[in-house]
């Protein structure tokens, strides 16, 4: 499904992600795992076309896709959250799967229509609300949220055109236990016939969920496997706790 | 630095500060109601020429507002387009002798061709370089229009535009009539640039005002939306600009000049940007104020309305439109508040 090879990003001398190679299968939900700078917020902005590779391939069902624009990409199957909440704080929920939904129908480029137009998508965007439990919130604005909801609508923007390949840029950031719980259940059930990569700190978010795990440290691939496997490898101990921690297991 | 709008120049939209406040149909219908009879009723009070003033810059500023308070671009070189419709409307009822509405239509139309490569290049840069790439545009498009005198006149402009209109001599010769017979091509531009705002379009405009990368990771090709209202806002530009050369009779170099570029931001931000409203009131204060000024024998213009501006950017952010607005509606809450305390 989607697969990198010898991936590599430079910032002017600064290797943020280094000849990485990741492979993961259609249906898997795969999560990338790491200190921070480990530079997964790279990886992920390279698979998403935010920035082009310095060197080096990213395959998506076996098309190279590295370079490709990050709207092209959204075109081709893949949606992505954003780590920091990323939302049109001024539009109302509703709105937000209006304007998700019209865009692959070319709706937008309607400098002439009415904006009416747009509540061909109410149904449906209501749907995708509740599936998130926002539906009773469809009319508020976005900045109105509390923060958790704002992570509810990222997911529910992301799952809007109902991609094949799911990129989630730590969906649990800053929540309460309560929405961390609810996070994970969303996102089950929205692995459900389709790929998932996402990156996580929390490691019962990463536990409950990831079939395979990748661990990066300083721009490369540290481990990769199970999440039992690759919670019980020394260097990946010792990455995140320092030598100490081997004790801890 | 960052290269977001948003971030460098802090001024508001008139719409953003209360996030859940929007004019209800009713209210919207009658405030339209009244700028028309406003419009209409104009001339009878001001001198014509000035009123169509009034209406050429309002509709140069809502052009403007297009991009900035609808989509977060500052044009800083929007007289490229407002004085080449100036100068080809001017040409095209000279040279040909046809009417001047088709002129100035003729004028807009290219103001829009110009606008695609100009678009195309300035939408890659965001924030100050997309102002920077706008004005540096329009300032070869002046040093050009100096250079080719004998098309534009150089120093000494195109005179004597004929105002010609179907033969009906009152409208070519009254500035009265005429400011009814140029009134539709003003409408005309407000009502495409309302048209644009209110579509599928101009929702995905204010996605990218507000958060570009999330369009983008929607699907949304943000290039090629700002480059399509970049063009759109030229042909408005473009509109108010054949206008204004017609009534005036000529056009010159005036109409190219960087100074008219700070103008109708200045215009366009004393108004109230994000409502389309703020422009036409921004420009009744300024093409006042200017007449009033001149014709006391002022000649420090620029200095009022540079103060005013200072003030306006450093106390009332959202322009007259948005301050109006907001004062408002904070009066109908406090009055709604106390009356639930009396109960």
């Amino acid at each position: 499904m989607l697969r990198t090879v010898d991936l590599t990003k430079d910032f002017r001398g600064f290797t943020a992600v280094n000849a990485v190679n990741l492979d993961v299968a259609e249906g898997m939900i795969h999560a990338l795992v790491g200190p921070n700078g480990a530079g997964k917020t790279t990886l992920f902005n390279l698979l998403t076309g935010f920035l082009s590779p310095t060197s080096g391939q990213i395959l998506l069902r076996g098309d190279d896709i590295a370079g490709k624009q990050p709207e092209q990409i959204a075109h081709m199957g893949v949606a992505r959250s954003f780590q920091i909440t990323s939302l049109f704080e001024q539009m109302t929920l509703l709105e937000h799967l209006e304007l998700a939904l019209a865009s692959p129908t070319g709706l937008g480029y309607r400098f002439w229509s009415s904006r009416k137009q747009l509540s061909r998508f109410k149904a449906r965007g209501m749907e995708l609300l509740d599936e998130v439990g926002l539906a009773d919130r469809s009319g508020v604005t976005a900045g109105s949220l509390a923060y958790g909801q704002k992570r509810a609508l990222e997911i529910s923007l992301a799952l809007a055109n109902d991609p094949s390949l799911l990129l989630l840029d730590e969906p649990t950031a800053g929540m309460g236990l309560e929405d961390v719980d609810r996070t994970i259940a969303l996102v089950k059930k929205a692995s459900q016939g389709r790929t998932v990569v996402f990156v996580d700190h929390n490691m019962h978010v990463v536990g409950s969920l990831a079939d395979s795990v990748t661990v990066l440290q300083s721009g490369e691939v540290l481990a990769e496997g199970t999440y039992d496997e690759v919670r019980n490898d020394e260097r990946v101990i010792t990455a995140y706790l320092g030598d100490a921690g081997g004790d801890h297991g | 630095m960052s290269a977001q709008l948003t971030d460098t120049t802090r001024v508001e939209t008139a719409a953003s500060a209360a996030p859940d406040r929007k004019l209800n149909p009713f209210v919207r219908a009658g405030l339209l109601v009244l700028a028309l009879l406003v419009v209409l009723a104009l001339p009878w009070y001001i001198y014509p020429p000035v009123a169509m003033d009034i209406l050429a810059w309002g509709l140069f500023a809502i052009s403007v507002d297009l991009l900035l308070g609808f989509t977060g671009l500052l044009s800083f070189g929007h007289a490229a387009f407002w004085g080449t419709s100036a100068y080809v409307t001017g040409l095209i009822a000279i040279r040909l002798g046809l009417p001047f509405p088709v002129a100035v239509l003729g004028g807009a139309l290219v103001a829009m061709l110009l606008a695609i490569p100009t678009g195309y290049l300035a939408v890659r840069r965001t924030g100050i370089y997309f102002a920077m790439v706008t004005l540096a545009f329009a300032q070869m498009l002046f040093f050009l229009a100096n250079q080719a005198r004998d098309i534009t006149g150089g120093e000494n402009g195109l005179q004597g535009i004929p105002k010609s209109f179907f033969g009906i001599e009152l409208v070519e010769t009254d500035p009265f009539y005429f400011y009814y017979a140029a009134l539709p091509l003003i409408l005309l531009g407000a009502f495409a640039a309302w048209r644009t705002v209110s579509s599928p379009f101009g929702r995905v405009l204010l996605a990218i005002r507000d958060n570009p990368a999330r369009a983008r990771a929607l699907g949304y090709d943000v290039e090629r939306y700002k480059i399509m209202v970049f063009v759109i806002s030229a042909g408005i530009a473009g509109l108010a600009g054949g206008v204004f050369s017609v009534s005036h009779g000529f056009a010159s170099l005036q109409e190219l000049i960087w100074q008219t570029s700070g103008k109708v931001v200045l215009i366009t931000v004393l108004g109230g940007i994000g409502t389309l409203w703020g422009g036409p009131l921004g420009a009744a204060v300024v093409v006042l104020l200017e007449d009033q000024l001149a014709s006391s024998g002022f000649n420090g213009i620029g200095i009022i309305t540079g103060t005013i501006f200072v003030l306006i950017v450093l106390l009332f952010r959202k322009g007259i439109w948005g301050t109006g607005a907001d004062l408002i509606a904070r009066l109908r809450a406090s009055r709604t508040s106390s009356g639930r305390r009396d109960a």
